[in-house]
């Protein structure tokens, strides 16, 4: 039973080809790892899967059986979708907690008291309950990325997408996100990793895609995937990239 | 000594104050209902201009950009003297405060555009991201930044909608200065004048060190 379904993706950006016929089949719970070179798509892929890119009208996404077209069905389709970006996103004119109770109330229109409470939860679970007061811009960029985590996760969605969600951080912090999201792997949630961190997807993806050129080159376990690549263009940038 | 009878004749100046607080009274409330105006004018018109269907975005640029070339004086005065023509007949404050809003309303989009382009792509993103409608991220996300932003702008406009108001005098508004050149010409003497043109600066000079506090807070501040 496939959770995500993805058939067909064509996406275009003018006459560049972006995404050359991606088909994909991503199931409950499942966590799956996508690396590839950059400029291969793969951050293109999973802003197709909520359509904050648009993509060829010939192809088709499904989440949980919805089409994700414009319209009244997408706003259900992103309830159900959370993302962490690359740049956290946060929004600096609120506090922490106000970041994660602001789509619960206004998406979900819970009580004010309900979402705090939801938020405090999920603050203290990505670990810094006691900075919900403050305000982004005064927390390091791991923080800031958890709370970016904590606010994705007050949708209760089914799927996470995360869009390279270590690379702007410092290295000293990139462990203590990729714990945060270790810990949600298993949980029953779907996730969808854009990723450089080899190690990561080694340790906690049920299944590892490759992707070059617009194009999905290679998927399987990480085991299959990342030690026993069978494609050459998956051999050469696993050794560029762990060579280093 | 001839200077200050002429010029700061301090019993002129008594005797036309009243007049010049009257007028001081209608300049302030054509301004202030102007600005109010302007204000949300220019809000509808900078989101209808960024996000409407396309036959109503042209139309919004169209309008911003023929009140941003006319000028005022003469905006005012087809109001006033040609509208009747074609049986709109307005009073002279409600012909001035027409002219003021369309032309504020004009500049006030361009500086909400400005301010909502200002904020970055990654906001609109994650707003969309998390189910929330267009409302929703604009009210909730967009505009609240986008407030910071358009203040210092916003207030510089305000100071020029307040001077402007001052063109009602030609459509015979008893505003401050029209009080004024009634006052010299009752009293023979232009120390009205200075008085209304020191009212005017008392007003508007500490709405001008507060635009330079804003800009320099803001550049000083979230650039850093």
């Amino acid at each position: 039973m496939s959770y995500v379904s993805i058939r067909d993706l064509h996406k275009y950006y003018g006459t560049y080809h972006a995404l050359r016929g991606i088909n994909l089949d991503i199931g409950k719970g499942e966590v799956v790892c996508v690396i590839g070179p950059s400029g291969s798509g793969k951050s293109t892929l999973i802003r197709c899967i909520n359509r904050l890119e648009d993509f060829d009208s010939k192809s088709e996404i499904r989440v949980d059986g919805t089409p994700v077209v414009p319209g009244r069905a997408l706003a259900k389709v992103r309830a159900e979708v959370g993302m962490v970006f690359q740049g956290f996103n946060l929004f600096p004119h609120l506090s922490v907690r106000d970041n994660v109770m602001l789509a619960p109330r206004r998406v979900r229109g819970t009580s004010r008291a309900d979402a705090a409470k939801l938020a405090d939860q999920l603050l203290a679970r990505v670990g810094i309950a006691e900075q919900a007061d403050k305000y982004p811009q005064h927390l390091s960029g791991g923080q800031q990325q958890r709370v970016a985590i904590a606010r994705a996760l007050a949708m209760e969605p089914q799927v996470l997408l995360f869009d390279e969600p270590t690379s702007a951080l410092d290295p000293e912090m990139v462990g203590e996100v990729l714990d945060v999201m270790k810990s949600l792997a298993g949980t029953g949630v779907t996730m969808i990793v854009v990723t450089h961190e080899m190690g990561f997807a080694a340790q906690v993806a049920d299944r590892v895609i490759f992707m070059d050129g617009g194009e999905v080159i290679e998927t399987g376990t990480p085991q299959q995937v990342l030690e026993h690549p069978t494609e050459s263009r998956t051999r050469n940038f696993l050794g560029a990239v762990l060579n280093h | 000594m001839d200077f200050f009878d002429t010029f700061l004749n301090m019993a002129v100046l008594r005797r036309s104050l009243p007049m010049l607080l009257d007028g001081l009274w209608l300049t302030l409330q054509l301004g202030a209902a102007s600005i109010i105006a302007g204000l949300a004018l220019g809000l509808v018109v900078a989101l209808l201009g960024l996000y409407a269907v396309k036959p109503v975005r042209l139309l919004m640029r169209l309008y911003i950009d023929i009140f941003r070339s006319i000028p005022l004086l003469v905006l005012l005065i087809v109001i006033y003297y040609a509208l009747p023509f074609l049986g709109l007949r307005l009073s002279s404050f409600a012909s001035a405060m027409t002219a003021l809003t369309l032309v504020s309303g004009a500049y006030t989009a361009e500086i909400f555009r400005a301010g909502i382009e200002a904020i970055p792509h990654g906001q609109f993103e994650a707003a969309e991201a998390l189910g929330l409608n267009q409302r929703q991220t604009m009210f909730d996300v967009i505009l609240p930044q986008a407030v910071r932003i358009v203040i210092p702008p916003l207030t510089n406009n305000s100071i020029n909608v307040i001077k402007d108001t001052a063109l009602a005098s030609v459509v015979a508004m008893p505003d401050l200065l029209k009080q004024a050149t009634q006052a010299q010409a009752l009293t023979a003497n232009p120390s009205p004048l200075i008085g209304a043109a020191l009212i005017y600066i008392a007003f508007l000079w500490p709405l001008v060190l507060f635009v330079s506090y804003l800009e320099r807070r803001y550049h000083g501040g979230r650039r850093a």
